[in-house]
């Protein structure tokens, strides 16, 4: 093997670190943009702006005690919060950041970020289940049901994605898309994309709130029906490792609708390129993600049912159509 | 993708790529009989459906060895993503109170040197099957690089009666769908 042994040890350093400040540091952004959207200040207490607050809380969080129900089924109830945590890291070896910056480029990468993907939702349904806990179970049934019901329409965007680039690979679907933001998939001009690519844009980013449990589609911890849903029984950093898998898949999500259809680490227009760009991308959606979050209410299971099976998958077939369409015709 | 070859009869050292590929492949191998084993055993049925679920992320794994990640991660997001969590989903609500079903004892004796019997004949089929074959080390074929590209054209020329066979399995299944849920509401 000609390659070095320190890329593989750097790349899964850095990639933890990526991941670590990530989850601790978007539940301190979240409360603090909660606080701010509802005219509050938020974290003030711990350090300058509550900055050490995501230390305090880790510290707290690791000195408690691990309980496990006496109704439990005890091995499933520990498994289940590693397993939460499995696919959200494993996600970011595929993810390339720059041109330059991506631990492994794999040809089907697109297709590994989803078939990951259903680790996490098995997580959750054995966490509900083992918990022997009533809100947990039928939290549990809740997210099964929405995530199956919202991966259908946004496999079908991506093969949209996947039939413009003709590759599975997420390098070469963000290369596709340098220069300038008229490359970007969402606005794309060759074959006319542009005229139905943004729909799949909104279908693309609904269904990544929906697959990620976030509000106004959180029916799996729907506080005021459930208590915490399938997190109910779960304490110390049992609870603390599904928070953290919550925030990275708000990440992937982010940096996966990043290269699919804002064009990866692109700049607008043409200048500073490099993985800055990547990176403001990311964090202006998961403002996006926390800003609705905070300012919509949530939904009903039967609505947001409806709304996949009765609206996003149809749109989301008539866009794979429309996509065929262009690409043969122009 | 390149196989990973050593000269028959030497053993790579363990800190090489190839020592470690091969502990990995010893790792999904072991994932995928311990997982046949909890499914097999075990009493509560959602634990056997993990135990299946362990089981197919195994097989995934072997898949991926055999050169072929594009089945390895179908495997992946059909098998454990969509039919172990339907099996779970339907075990969850059917049996809500999670009842440890008591064995027959009379049936057990019956089935178990029945089943063992079977399991050994199967056994002793596939060794010998892989003891007499001329393999070789990488066929042809299997140099598609697995891309979408090349899985596109092999499944639309070499392989288009079994793509046409899988749109008619679909169409009756989800017309069995409809029936079903129409039932129950008149």
């Amino acid at each position: 093997m000609d390659t070095s042994i320190w890329r593989p040890i750097l790349y899964l350093i850095g990639i933890m670190v990526f991941a670590g400040l990530n989850a601790a540091y978007l539940g301190w952004c979240e409360r603090k943009g909660a606080g701010r959207i509802q005219r509050r200040t938020g974290p003030m207490e711990a350090g300058y702006e509550g900055l050490l607050q995501p230390l305090a809380d880790g510290i707290k969080l690791l000195t408690k005690q691990l309980l496990v129900p006496s109704g439990a089924d005890g091995i499933l109830f520990r498994v289940a919060p590693v397993l939460a945590m499995i696919p959200a890291i494993t996600s970011l070896v595929v993810i390339p950041f720059s041109e330059n910056i991506q631990a492994r480029a794999m040809e089907l990468s697109v297709l590994l970020l989803f078939a990951i993907a259903s680790i996490a939702m098995m997580a959750v349904l054995l966490g509900g289940w083992a918990s022997g806990n009533k809100y947990s179970v039928i939290s549990a049934a809740r997210a099964v049901s929405q995530n199956l019901a919202y991966e259908i329409p946004m496999l079908l965007t991506v093969i949209c994605i996947v039939m413009i680039s003709g590759s599975m690979n997420l390098r070469d679907i963000a290369m596709d898309q340098q220069g300038g933001f008229w490359h970007w998939n969402i606005f794309r001009l060759d074959n006319f994309h542009f005229l139905y690519m943004w729909v799949a844009f909104i279908i693309f980013f609904i269904c990544s709130i929906a697959e990620t449990n976030r509000a106004p589609f959180d029916m799996a911890e729907a506080e005021s029906e459930l208590v915490a849903g399938f997190m109910t029984e779960y304490s110390s950093m049992g609870f603390g490792l599904f928070m953290m898998g919550e925030y990275l898949n708000i990440v992937v999500g982010a940096c996966l609708t990043t290269t699919l259809f804002l064009g990866g680490w692109d700049c607008p227009f043409g200048m500073f390129p490099g993985v800055w760009w990547f990176i403001i991308k990311i964090y202006i959606l998961i403002f996006t993600f926390i800003w609705i979050r905070w300012t919509y209410p949530r939904t009903q299971i039967y609505k947001l049912l409806n709304l996949s099976w009765k609206i996003l998958i149809p749109f989301s077939l008539v866009n794979v159509l429309l996509t065929a369409f262009f690409i043969k015709v122009f | 993708m390149q196989p990973l070859v050593c000269p028959s009869g030497t053993l790579p050292s363990l800190f090489s790529a190839e020592g470690f590929a091969g502990i990995i492949f010893l790792l999904t191998v072991f994932l995928v009989i311990s997982g046949a084993v909890i499914a097999v055993v075990s009493k509560r049925l959602v634990r056997a459906v993990a135990g299946l679920a362990v089981c197919f992320t195994g097989l995934a794994g072997v898949y991926y060895f055999l050169l072929s990640p594009f089945v390895a991660m179908m495997q992946m997001l059909i098998y454990v993503g969509a039919v172990s969590i339907l099996i779970a989903f339907g075990i969850m609500m059917a049996t809500p109170e999670d009842k440890i079903t008591p064995d027959n004892k009379y049936l057990s004796k019956l089935i178990g040197p029945l089943a063992g019997s079977v399991g050994a004949l199967f056994f002793a089929g596939f060794s010998l099957l892989a003891v007499k074959t001329d393999w070789q080390v990488f066929p042809e074929h299997a140099a598609a690089d697995g891309s979408i590209k090349a899985v596109g054209m092999t499944l639309l020329t070499t392989h288009s009666m079994v793509f046409e066979l899988i749109s008619i399995v679909l169409l009756l299944a989800i017309i069995g769908a409809l029936v079903l849920a129409r039932r129950g509401r008149n």
